[in-house]
């Protein structure tokens, strides 16, 4: 018993370690954020500022566009992630349902797309898009990321249908629902936390993306947010380290938002799953 | 099919929205030409004046639009990179000598020394255009620069009673030594802390005070590496001082000068070697009634002379518009727009008018001292030479590093620097 409780101890102990290590950049961030600038000169730092200032908030939106960013990044973000699981989850289908040469050739492929470095496909990349009239453009912008995130999309997609048991959809056949009303009636529903979970991953590395919008979008007024912060930064990495505090803690709310309202959607589907099986 | 239909929806919004938000090709609109100028200014002072340079041209000059586009130092290398191969770079880009050897030899930036007007070139004198020069051309009009000088701690130096140095009677290398080690107390308090994050340019632009050349240009045209007594004096300077005196704070050799800076307000260093734009910074962050004061970097058997790579503005090769770009540098880089652009920047203007300009010479925040050392800058070695940043990265960073933490010694630092720079050169010369 002793035993047990020890270990259940050790285990609070390191999940509190674990959250601590997580949380202390971003509140490290939220410090900084409202601190004057005589008090990021200070040898010793303290987490609470001792004059809060809201200037560096003031100061972030008055030299950069933030919220045209933040509209772009969203835009972006929920295109990409939309389109992607459109496209994504019929054929993760398709790849779960029918094992043929062709679906695990395409499995294979999909794990080597993503050993691509950046650096490789960003030229090639640039010039399909200009011929394309897609430079400079949000659109643009979205069709990337969406082929950026499919192949892990639709690898996290094909775990999650191959969990559905295939009984469920034979006993509906039995029932006399056609193919159509199976797919939207019993596997589509207990397919929803995954769907969820892998838009979120869409949506997250799209609106934390960089290079791509770097290189792609060239007017101000088209930027995304973590283009913008980098406007922060000057020459051999000397930072306005204020309001680049304060403009990453506004950037960083919106997927942390998300991720509250869906993360409910997701274990809450989890368990529901584990239960069937 | 539900599905077919709406993927087909969605491409052809995308499409149908991409056409919408492409913008021209950068040329003319209505007989009106539009320029695209890509800024880097960062600071808040620095954009303002960019912002309201840009504005006053295009109130005085209807034909030619010029539309500012905010970049960034972090990654301003690939994306004109990109831009460039793509066909879509800016018309005029503000960017750094130092960056520009492979645009310039790359054929991406125009040569200007036929676009540009006589009064531009006879203001910047000619060891600023040999940082932009590549070949026989000139890739970039060279108009802020920066020494590295001495912050110090004015109270400190004051009570131990020390020579303030000035432009006219700078520290020697010896002197400077000395005076750290009587300046710390070997017990958290130091003479000086070296920021030495990027412990490359550092070393090689203050080693021009002693003679130190490293790249040397044979007859054959190509270039070989050897560290001699003038390229030692520096370097053997800062080791000494980290692990022999113990005058130097070994802790920051792998900082960024505004990591130092809580260490100097808070008293641990007497002196941080920075950038003269770092003022800016210290002016911000500094606590009330803190006494700071801006000295010359040590002098060697070349005086003060030391390396500087510019900030430069240059025009891209296919821009449709040269002439007019052109037109828009010689108006930005006015005596009196380039002391603007320097007082934004916290910089020294390479122009010599702009120089003169009684702003840029009063005592407040050291301003005359950065003034008094703008003769003495010269171009930063190697920045031309084809190669350097993979030198630098490979092979220089890491030896520097090793060899001021007191992990290598000089022979071992001589011989990665030469015998393995060398063999790095040699792929770029074949």
């Amino acid at each position: 018993m002793r035993t047990r409780k020890s270990a259940r101890a050790g285990q609070y102990l390191a999940l509190l370690a674990y959250l601590v290590f997580l949380a202390f950049p971003f509140l490290w961030l939220i410090s900084t954020a409202f601190k004057p600038p005589r008090e990021l000169g200070s040898l010793h730092p303290t987490w609470i500022p001792k004059d809060p200032t809201l200037a560096n908030f003031r100061q972030a939106f008055d030299e950069q566009p933030l919220l045209d960013a933040a509209l772009n990044s969203l835009t972006a973000a929920v295109g990409a992630a939309v389109i992607a699981v459109l496209i994504a989850t019929p054929m993760a289908y398709v790849m779960a349902r029918h094992r043929t040469r062709l679906a695990r050739a395409a499995t294979g492929w999909v794990v080597v797309s993503q050993a691509f470095p950046f650096v490789l496909v960003i030229i090639p990349l640039f010039l399909v898009l200009k011929n394309l009239r897609l430079i400079n453009s949000v659109p643009g912008l979205i069709m990337v990321y969406v082929v950026w995130a499919l192949p892990f999309a639709l690898w996290m997609l094909v775990g999650y249908v191959r969990a559905v048991p295939t009984e469920l959809e034979e006993a509906a056949a039995v029932d006399g629902a056609g193919r159509l009303r199976t797919l939207v009636s019993i596997t589509a529903p207990l397919l929803a936390p995954g769907i969820v979970a892998t838009a979120l991953f869409a949506f997250i590395s799209a609106w934390n993306e960089f290079f791509f919008a770097l290189v792609l979008l060239k007017t101000p007024e088209k930027q995304t947010l973590p283009v913008v912060l980098t406007h922060f930064i000057g020459a051999e990495g000397v930072a306005d380290l204020g309001p680049l505090a304060a403009a990453a803690f506004l950037a960083t709310l919106p997927s942390l938002v998300v991720f509250a309202v869906i993360q409910k959607r997701i274990t809450g589907g989890m368990l529901a799953g584990a239960v069937k099986s | 099919m539900r599905t077919k239909r709406l993927l087909a929806m969605v491409v052809a919004l995308l499409l149908m929205g991409s056409a919408a938000c492409t913008g021209g090709d950068g040329g003319s609109e209505d007989g009106r030409i539009t320029l695209r100028f890509q800024s880097l200014a960062w600071q808040e002072e620095s954009v303002d004046v960019n912002k309201e340079l840009v504005k006053e041209w295009n109130a005085t000059h209807p034909d030619v639009k010029v539309e500012y586009v905010q970049g960034s130092w972090d990654s301003v290398h690939d994306q004109l990179l990109t831009s460039f191969e793509g066909g879509e770079a800016p018309d005029i880009i503000h960017d750094a000598s130092d960056d520009l050897a492979d645009f310039a030899y790359g054929g991406y930036l125009a040569d200007l020394r036929e676009l540009l007007p006589e009064r531009l070139k006879s203001d910047i004198p000619q060891r600023s255009w040999e940082t932009v020069t590549f070949g026989d051309g000139i890739y970039g009009v060279p108009f802020l620069q920066e020494p590295r000088v001495l912050i110090a701690n004015a109270k400190w130096l004051r009570e131990s009673g020390v020579r303030i140095p000035t432009p006219e009677r700078p520290w020697s290398w010896d002197e400077f030594r000395a005076i750290t080690d009587e300046l710390g107390d070997g017990d958290g308090k130091y003479g000086v802390a070296w920021p030495l994050k990027e412990p490359v340019s550092a070393t090689l632009n203050l080693s021009l005070s002693t003679g130190g050349q490293l790249f040397h240009r044979g007859p054959d045209g190509k270039v070989r590496i050897r560290f001699e007594a003038g390229d030692q004096v520096v370097p053997r300077t800062i080791h000494d001082q980290v692990n022999t005196d113990g005058s130097a704070s070994s802790s920051t050799l792998g900082s960024g000068g505004s990591d130092t800076l809580p260490g100097f307000f808070g008293g641990k260093y007497a002196m941080v070697p920075l950038g003269f734009s770092y003022r800016q910074q210290i002016v911000q962050q500094a606590p009330k009634g803190f006494e700071w004061q801006v000295l010359p970097a040590p002098a060697g058997a070349d005086g003060l002379t030391q390396g500087v790579s510019p900030q430069t503005l240059s025009v891209a090769e296919d821009s449709p518009h040269k002439e007019e770009a052109a037109a828009f540098i010689d108006f930005l880089l006015q005596p009196r727009n380039m002391v603007r652009l320097a007082l934004g920047d916290w910089m020294l203007p390479t122009g010599t008018g702009a120089l003169r300009d009684p702003a840029l010479r009063v005592e407040e925040d050291g301003w005359a001292v950065g003034a008094g050392l703008a003769r003495y800058l010269r171009s930063a070695p190697a920045q031309s030479v084809r190669g350097y940043p993979e030198w630098k990265d490979k092979v220089a960073t890491p030896a520097f590093q090793e060899y001021y933490s007191g992990a290598i010694g000089l022979g071992e630092l001589r011989e990665r620097l030469v015998g393995d720079g060398n063999l790095v050169l040699a792929r770029y010369q074949r």
